[in-house]
Order: structure tokens, then sequence, then C-alpha cells
């Protein structure tokens, strides 16, 4: 009797784990590497807010309640997962130094797929600045040492610019296009034609209303016929037109592919930071996060610009 | 090509396997026999562009022989040997220097003058800096290359 109690216990344990594990694999489908880091490894996520958060007293008696979203808007701030790399102090002067830098220069929130804008101190340039306008192909890298990768077309050359976000030689980031794409990393645009990643050099930001979710675009880029790059037909890429190679390839991409990746627990668990440690990571800097958008958006309010001259 | 020779005499079917996968990535250099695209419009490089045949590299000016941004090459072009200067690689760079989706090259005389007369693909900035210096430490002028460029990135 006692044992039959029991084994329908661990089976509803089971089950509800499962049914927890499966919504949390719905939420995060396809998933390419870079974004494991910001999985929850926590079974139930609306449990994020922590007794300790509840108690925190921050400026007029608020709950400092950390929102989910702080992993995808602020991503270098997650640390490397990998066990040989973590250390809490470096990790903790690095956060340091990252809101130190933020409060310098303004790092907005972007995605692969945002088109930026980026202007740079250039020695070697006659006027010692220069500016580079390009779509986000793939961001990456922790802490200070974060990065992200532009790519444009000028004069009919595809041109890319690796950019390290927390560098002193960086002066503005604008973002002239928020919005993301199918997939989390769009190496495949160097293979696609090129008026997919054409964008004018004097572009102007094109603004959102305020409080609305960021758009994803669900363009299918089309890529020129093989040699590629990669073997594209091998990865699962939501972003790209029927890729219209023989059957041979499909099969073989068949035969190399590894289904049970996305079953794996513990390659998840390696290769992301659980939530309660992300949740001390946000609570430590978001305070602080909060106060540098106030301070940008009172600043955007206040900016006056100088009536220009007509006739 | 790690294996030792006495290998290839014992196993002589290996070697052709060997020979069909690579055991290191792409490093996108550019060395001898390297096809590179002419960007300038010199006649010579216009016309061996349009018939399909880019120039091969067949030395680098360089102590590596691996060539980047500003080096001298020395091309075959249409049967003849050119100089040329590397303004744009494919190899990894660097932040903030661009990288380029093909390796580009301006033809150049032994003085360091361009042969064409305009360059209508962007140009990276480090190179006014990197020929400045050749032009103190080798004599030639190459700052008739740098007044030919249309953009820089």
């Amino acid at each position: 009797m006692v044992k039959i109690v029991k084994m329908a216990l661990l089976s509803r344990f089971v089950r509800r784990f499962r049914r927890d594990i499966k919504s949390n694999f719905l939420l995060f489908k396809t998933v390419a590497n870079s974004e494991y880091r910001c999985l929850s490894s926590l079974s139930r996520p609306e449990k994020l807010v922590s007794e300790e958060t509840k108690e925190q007293e921050t400026n007029g008696g608020h709950k400092a309640v950390v929102p989910l979203e702080c992993r995808f808007v602020y991503p270098e701030f997650l640390p490397d997962p990998r066990v040989g790399r973590r250390n809490s102090l470096r990790e903790r002067l690095e956060r340091m130094d990252m809101l130190n830098r933020r409060s310098n220069i303004d790092v907005p929130e972007f995605y692969t797929g945002s088109i930026l804008a980026v202007s740079s101190a250039n020695q070697h340039a006659p006027e010692k600045l220069s500016r580079f306008v390009g779509i986000c192909i793939q961001r990456g890298g922790c802490g200070l040492r974060a990065f992200f990768i532009l790519r444009n077309v000028i004069d009919h050359q595809g041109v890319e610019m690796f950019y390290e976000m927390y560098s002193p030689l960086i002066q503005k980031i604008e973002v002239l296009r928020l919005e993301k794409r199918l997939d989390s990393e769009l190496l495949y645009l160097r293979d696609a034609l090129p008026e997919y990643c054409t964008f004018p050099l004097d572009m102007e930001p094109e603004h959102l209303s305020q409080g609305s979710t960021v758009p994803v675009n669900p363009i299918k880029v089309k890529l020129k016929p093989r040699p590629w790059l990669e073997r594209w037909e091998r990865q699962e890429l939501k972003g790209v037109q029927d890729l219209g190679l023989p059957e041979r390839f499909y099969k073989r991409a068949a035969e190399v592919a590894r289904p049970w990746e996305k079953y794996d627990l513990m390659k998840e668990y390696r290769e992301s930071i659980p939530a309660e440690e992300q949740e001390s990571i946000f609570a430590e800097v978001y305070t602080q996060l909060q106060q540098l958008e106030i301070t940008k958006k009172m600043k955007r309010k206040r900016t006056f610009v100088r009536p220009k001259r007509t006739g | 090509m790690g294996w030792p020779l006495i290998m290839w005499r014992k196993f002589p079917k290996l070697r052709s396997v060997g020979q069909t996968f690579h055991t290191s990535p792409a490093c996108s250099h550019v060395i001898k026999l390297t096809r590179l695209r002419v960007v300038d419009n010199s006649e010579i490089g216009k016309q061996a562009m349009a018939e399909g045949k880019p120039p091969k590299c067949i030395h680098v000016y360089n102590k590596k022989e691996v060539g980047t941004i500003g080096d001298k090459v020395l091309l075959a072009i249409k049967g003849e040997k050119k100089k040329g200067i590397l303004v744009g690689v494919k190899q990894n760079q660097r932040a903030l220097i661009p990288k380029f989706d093909s390796n580009n090259v301006v033809l150049i005389d032994d003085n360091g003058t361009p042969l064409g007369t305009r360059i209508h693909v962007p140009i990276p900035q480090i190179l006014r800096t990197i020929l400045k210096k050749k032009n103190v430490v080798k004599g030639a002028d190459y700052t008739k290359l740098l007044a030919l460029a249309t953009r820089f990135v």
C-alpha cells in the first residue's frame, strides 16, 4: 500500500518535472550555443523573485524586482559558464568596471539583426574619428571582453568590423533599427546576396514606441550559389530560404545530425548559469542599470534641438 | 603535413585520404599562389578580372611571406609580373580594423605609383599609417595610392 502511494507520488513528480522541462524547451526551441547562457535551469520561472530581493529596500521603499529580461538585454553581465573560467572576485570587479563604463557612454540594448552605427576613435583617420554602420551578425563574449560584429556592403564590397563593447576607443553606439531575427547568429549573411546586408551609411535612426516589445523580423534570406563558408544545410537556420541543394546534402546532414543534444540536460547545465546565480548577479547591478536608463531618458527629453535656419 | 616520410611509403593509400580533408581551420592567409582581386581601374587589372583569371601572388615582400593589409606583393597577371599593395584581406583582424569579403590588391610600379586612376572599393584607414611608415623606410612614394581611394572605412 505504502509502496503504491510512493510510486504514485514519484510518477506525479516525474510528470511535473518533465512538463516543466518540456515547457522550458518549447520556450527556447531552437537554441544556438550562444543563447544557452541565458537559459534557466529552474523548473518554475515565476518563483524567480526570491525572499531576499523582496526584502531589499531601495529608494522610496520599492521592492527590487529583477525582471527576467535582464539576461537578454545585458547578456555580457553573465560570466562564462565554463568551470575553469569562473572567478567570483574577477567577475565582481569586471561588473564594477562595466557599470563604470556604462556611466560614461550609453551602451544601448541591441540584438543580432539590429542595425547599429558605431563611432570610434581612430588614430589613423585625419579626423581621428571613424563611423561605421552595419547589421550585427554576431554578439558574444562575457564581461569586459564582450564583442559584436557589424557587417555592411559598401560599394559592392562586403566589410565587417569587430568591436569590443567596453573598449574606451568607442565614442558612441547608436541603434538605428532595433529588431531581432529568427536566428541568434547571422553568419550566413556572408554567403547571402549583397542586398540583404546593404545599409546606407547615412541611415536615420528608426524609433520604436515606448514600452513596445522588440519586433522580430521574419525575413528569409536568399543565399548565393555554393561554395559557402559553412555547411548551412547542417545548421537549423530559420532565417534562410530553401537552400535548393541536391538530396544527398540533406541525407548526409541527417546522418551527421545530433538530435539528442536538445534533450541533454547536463549539456544545458554546463553551458548556462543557474537561475539563482543569474538572479544574484542582476540583483547586484540592476539598481545602477535602472538609474542609467532613467538618466538616459531624461537626457533624451532634455536635449535641445537647435532650430535650423531655412531660406 | 606532420607525417614522417616513412609513413607515406608504408601506407601509400593514406596519402590520398589525407589530401581530402583539412586538419587545420581556414586561416585566409595571403601567401604564394593566392588569387587576389584587383580593385583599381588599370587596364591590365580590368582585363584579368573580366577574363576570369585573377592575378596570383607569387611573392610576398614580408619576413613571414604571409600578406596582410599594406604589404607589397608580386603578382602574375596575364603572363606578366606586376607589383601590388594589399588593401583589404579576408583574414580576421583585430578590433576596429575592417575585414573584407575578398583579398583586394592595387597594382603599383616599382616606385609605388599606382597603375590605375581610381579605387572604387573602400580602403581601411590603417593603410594611411602603414604606407606612411613604408614611405620613410623603403623610400618609395605610396601617398598617390591613398589619393586614389574614394572611400575610407
